[in-house]
């Protein structure tokens, strides 16, 4: 398939992809900010008021970058795991098995997904941000370049989820016992510097540690871990999902009996 | 390589062995050529969803070969799914899309611009009286309407070979009748079409070719005209005009009377009716009307697939 029809089928997968949670909206990019705003009441102002400070921030604003990543890490995921698993549901997942697609693009187009919607729940939860707390804009494109890489690394864990999963129960097993606890235990309410020195080193192999940290460091300037680093793991198992992801494509995993 | 001569599809010894170790191919040959209007039958579990799925890339297999147009579906893939539309027996659009979007997306998938995609789905649903659905959501369509829309989708990129597996299972017939129409066109302009139908009738009336599989192997595989050149005796029902007092006999034909205004006569290949419609009137009895008792190849189906005719 010559380059330039593989990005007409790309384009028709964003579109796809968009216009299925864009149908959806009021299930897809409202709630989070209901639940932003929830937490932002209930964490922030209510217990938040009895805290101290977290360097040099009120706990509202400390908590307020960890919060909308926490929004972006769910909808990336749960957008290309639903979206994977309900084309595999209603079989129309062989609309492109059928068709010259390349798998990357198949590939490509689900993250895409996943990106768009983590990025428009992203700029929802950060605009009812903006009510409850006062964050700096210290580094914009590290910002968004965190923001973006999260979308993936999530998007890709999400197709494998989709790809192996037989039933809705399924698609729900992993962000339930393993996705949520992860994002609680990867420093969104709390301070890397308030865990044990034994702690801190088991958190430092929970990679949304790094992308919270990363994604607040990019707000606040605060740099609770190394940045490089960071960056680079995000990189590697990235790397290694995409890797898996089309191994499994190629394969037919789950698609191809 | 793809030449002039080269076949619309080609399999060559073909197996394939699902994960639980059921054996669904064992080893098929098929050739169909260009222009070829093919039909694909065997009774259910046969293996000739698995062998459409193969050929369509949405079943692994396990040895053999299989090209479209000359192309591999494996070493080129791309080129070989871009000369195939495909229809399949179960629904498998997305449901709560616009009848509109389904064929858009699908365009997309083979490279076509929005521009032309537009102008292909507008062409499309016009001709499968769907037009004016094209905002309605795929799922509230009738069960003829969601059929019409896979056929429609599957030509949107102008394939070369259409697939039709089961094309009008639970269709009413005026759609049938149209659905056969609109095939024997596109057949005639070229399009190459393999179909796999229960009915019979269909099969005997639309194909020029047929493969007979059962239990993953090809029992037969020759043209529609030598396939029911081998039956061996045929059945026909008489309507009479006027109630018989008894059943006749006519010499080299055995008659039964079923009730008094109905004449039913096995013809032995070679014998012609002809003979039997003279012997018949000089005895007085005159007929009103006549069909097959069963379908011709129906007959010659269960005696290949092993079923006992009676």
């Amino acid at each position: 398939m010559p380059l330039k029809q593989q990005l007409i089928a790309l384009q028709s997968m964003l579109i796809r992809e968009y216009l299925r949670f864009m149908r959806i909206w009021v299930q897809t990019v409202i709630p989070p900010a209901i639940t932003t705003i929830l937490y932002f009441i209930i964490f922030g102002e209510l217990i938040g008021s009895q805290l101290a400070d977290i360097g040099g921030y009120r706990y509202m604003d400390y908590i307020a970058p960890g919060l909308i990543l926490m929004s972006v890490i769910t909808n990336a995921y749960a957008n290309v795991v639903s979206s994977f698993y309900s084309s595999k549901f209603q079989r129309h997942i062989e609309e492109l098995l059928v068709s010259p697609v390349p798998n990357f693009i198949i590939l490509t187009g689900f993250i895409g997904g996943g990106i768009m919607r983590g990025l428009a729940v992203g700029l929802v939860v950060t605009a009812v941000t903006v009510f409850f707390a006062k964050v700096p804009l210290f580094h914009l494109a590290l910002i968004l370049g965190v923001a973006v890489l999260t979308c993936i690394l999530f998007s890709l864990a999400g197709l494998i989820n989709g790809i192996y999963a037989k039933s809705f129960d399924d698609i729900s097993i992993i962000p339930t016992f393993v996705l949520t606890p992860l994002t609680y235990l990867g420093g969104i309410f709390y301070s890397l510097d308030m865990l044990s020195p034994f702690w801190q080193q088991v958190s430092l192999f929970n990679p949304i540690l790094h992308m919270i940290g990363l994604f607040r460091y990019g707000w606040m300037g605060i740099q609770e871990v190394d940045p490089v680093n960071s960056l680079l793991l995000i990189v590697v198992v990235i790397a290694i999902l995409t890797y898996t992801c089309l191994q499994l494509l190629k394969r037919g995993v789950g698609i191809r009996p | 390589m793809t030449t002039p001569l080269t076949p619309a599809l080609q399999i060559k010894g073909l197996k394939k062995t699902y994960a639980n170790g059921v054996e669904a191919l064992h080893g098929i040959d098929l050739e169909v050529q260009r222009g070829d209007f093919f039909a694909l039958l065997g009774p259910n579990g046969a293996g000739k969803s698995t062998a459409i799925g193969i050929i369509s890339s949405l079943v692994t297999f396990s040895e053999g070969s299989v090209t479209i147009f000359g192309h591999d579906i494996i070493r080129d893939y791309a080129a070989a799914r871009a000369c195939l539309g495909l229809v399949p027996q179960e629904f498998n659009f997305n449901q709560f899309d616009p009848v509109c979007d389904t064929l858009m997306h699908q365009a997309g998938y083979y490279g076509i611009r929005r521009q032309d995609a537009e102008k292909r789905t507008q062409r499309l649903l016009e001709q499968f009286d769907l037009w004016d659905k094209r905002s309605v959501m795929a799922r509230e369509l009738s069960g003829g309407m969601k059929r019409r829309l896979m056929i429609a989708r599957a030509m949107i990129h102008e394939p070369q070979l259409l697939i039709l597996d089961e094309p009008t299972a639970g269709v009413d017939l005026e759609i049938r009748h149209n659905l056969w129409h609109y095939l024997k066109e596109i057949n005639s302009r070229g399009t190459t079409i393999i179909l796999t139908t229960h009915y019979l009738e269909e099969a005997e009336q639309l194909c020029r070719t047929i493969a007979i599989i059962s239990n993953g192997r090809i029992r037969a595989n020759t043209t529609m005209r030598e396939l029911l050149d081998q039956l061996d005796s045929e059945h026909f029902v008489l309507y009479l005009k006027t109630p018989l007092p008894h059943c006749p006999q006519v010499d080299g034909y055995a008659l039964h009377c079923p009730d008094p205004r109905t004449l039913e006569a096995t013809i032995h290949k070679g014998a012609d009716l002809n003979r039997l419609f003279s012997e018949l009137s000089a005895q007085g009895i005159d007929i009103l009307s006549m069909k097959n008792k069963t379908n011709r190849l129906e007959k010659l189906f269960l005696q290949l697939v092993g079923h006992h005719f009676d």
